[in-house]
C-alpha cells in the first residue's frame, strides 16, 4: 500500500516537472521568433540582405559614416561605430568574409538611431559594410579593415 | 552575468547609451583544446532598449559579436529623470537587464 502511494506521488511529480519544462520553453521560443534568424545565420550575403531589408539594392552614400580602425591587431575585438545623418530605421553591420557575414541588425524606433556602436569579430581582412535603411532606401558605407590575427574560431 | 550601463550626453544631441554585458559569445566553431569537443554556440540574440518602459530600439546580435559585447546607441527625445532600461536574451533563454536614470 505504501509503495503504491509512493509511486503515485512520484508520477504526479514527474508530470509537474514536464509541465514546468514546457512552460519554461515557451517564452524563449517567442523571443527567438523576434530574432531575424535567416539574416543572422545565413552564410550568403544576398540572402541576408533580402531577409533583413527585403532588397539587395544599395547605394553608397556619404550620409553613412563608419568609425573603425584601418588595421585591427586582434580580430576578436574590432570596434565599429556607425553614424548617420538620415533618420534610420535599421542599421546592419556586415563583415564580408566572415562565416556569417551579417553580424548585427539594429531596429531603431522613432527615438533612436543615428548612432550604433558594437565590437565585432573578424575572421580575416575584409571589407566591412554598414547598411542603413531610411525611408525605404538602403544606404551603405564601406571600409576595408586589415586583420592580423583572426577571431572566428581556434 | 552582469550588465552595466552608462549614459552620457551625445556629441550630436540626445544621449549615448553604452551597455556592457558580460557574456562569452561562443561561436559554436571553437573546440575545447583538452577534449577536442566543439563548444556549443552561446550568444546574445536580442538587446532591447526602453525609455520609461516604451521600446526605442532592438539590437539583434549573433556570434559575430565580440565576447563581453559593448553596444552603444543614441536616443533622442529623452530628458533628465527618464529611466532607460536594457534587457538582453541569449540563444539559451538566459537573460539579464540593467536600468539607469538620465541625470
Amino acid at each position: 500500500m505504501k509503495r503504491r502511494s509512493f509511486l503515485k506521488g512520484s508520477m504526479a511529480g514527474a508530470a509537474l516537472a514536464v509541465a514546468a519544462g514546457a512552460g519554461l520553453l515557451k517564452p524563449s521560443r517567442v523571443l527567438a521568433a523576434d530574432w531575424p534568424e535567416t539574416a543572422l545565420s545565413t552564410n550568403e550575403l544576398d540572402a541576408a540582405m533580402q531577409a533583413a531589408f527585403g532588397s539587395t539594392d544599395v547605394t553608397d552614400s556619404d550620409a553613412v559614416q563608419i568609425k573603425a580602425p584601418l588595421q585591427a591587431e586582434n580580430g576578436a575585438v574590432v570596434p565599429i561605430q556607425v553614424s548617420t545623418t538620415v533618420p534610420a530605421d535599421k542599421i546592419a553591420i556586415i563583415s564580408e568574409k566572415n562565416p556569417i557575414p551579417m553580424v548585427t541588425v539594429l531596429n531603431a524606433g522613432d527615438g533612436a538611431g543615428g548612432l550604433y556602436s558594437v565590437r565585432i569579430k573578424m575572421g580575416e581582412t575584409s571589407p566591412v559594410h554598414c547598411v542603413v535603411s531610411s525611408g525605404g532606401k538602403l544606404l551603405r558605407a564601406t571600409q576595408e579593415i586589415k586583420v592580423t590575427v583572426g577571431g572566428c574560431g581556434g | 552575468m552582469t550588465t552595466k550601463m552608462k549614459i552620457k550626453t551625445g556629441s550630436d544631441g540626445g544621449y549615448d547609451v553604452l551597455v556592457l554585458a558580460k557574456h562569452p559569445m561562443e561561436t559554436g566553431n571553437r573546440k575545447d583544446q583538452k577534449t577536442g569537443e566543439t563548444i556549443p554556440a552561446h550568444f546574445i540574440q536580442t538587446m532591447v532598449f526602453s525609455v520609461n518602459g516604451s521600446q526605442v530600439a532592438q539590437a539583434n546580435l549573433n556570434q559575430g559579436i565580440s565576447a563581453n559585447p559593448l553596444v552603444g546607441i543614441n536616443i533622442k527625445n529623452a530628458k533628465p529623470g527618464d529611466t532607460v532600461t536594457v534587457s538582453w536574451t541569449d540563444n539559451k533563454g538566459e537573460s539579464d537587464s540593467a536600468e539607469s536614470t538620465i541625470s
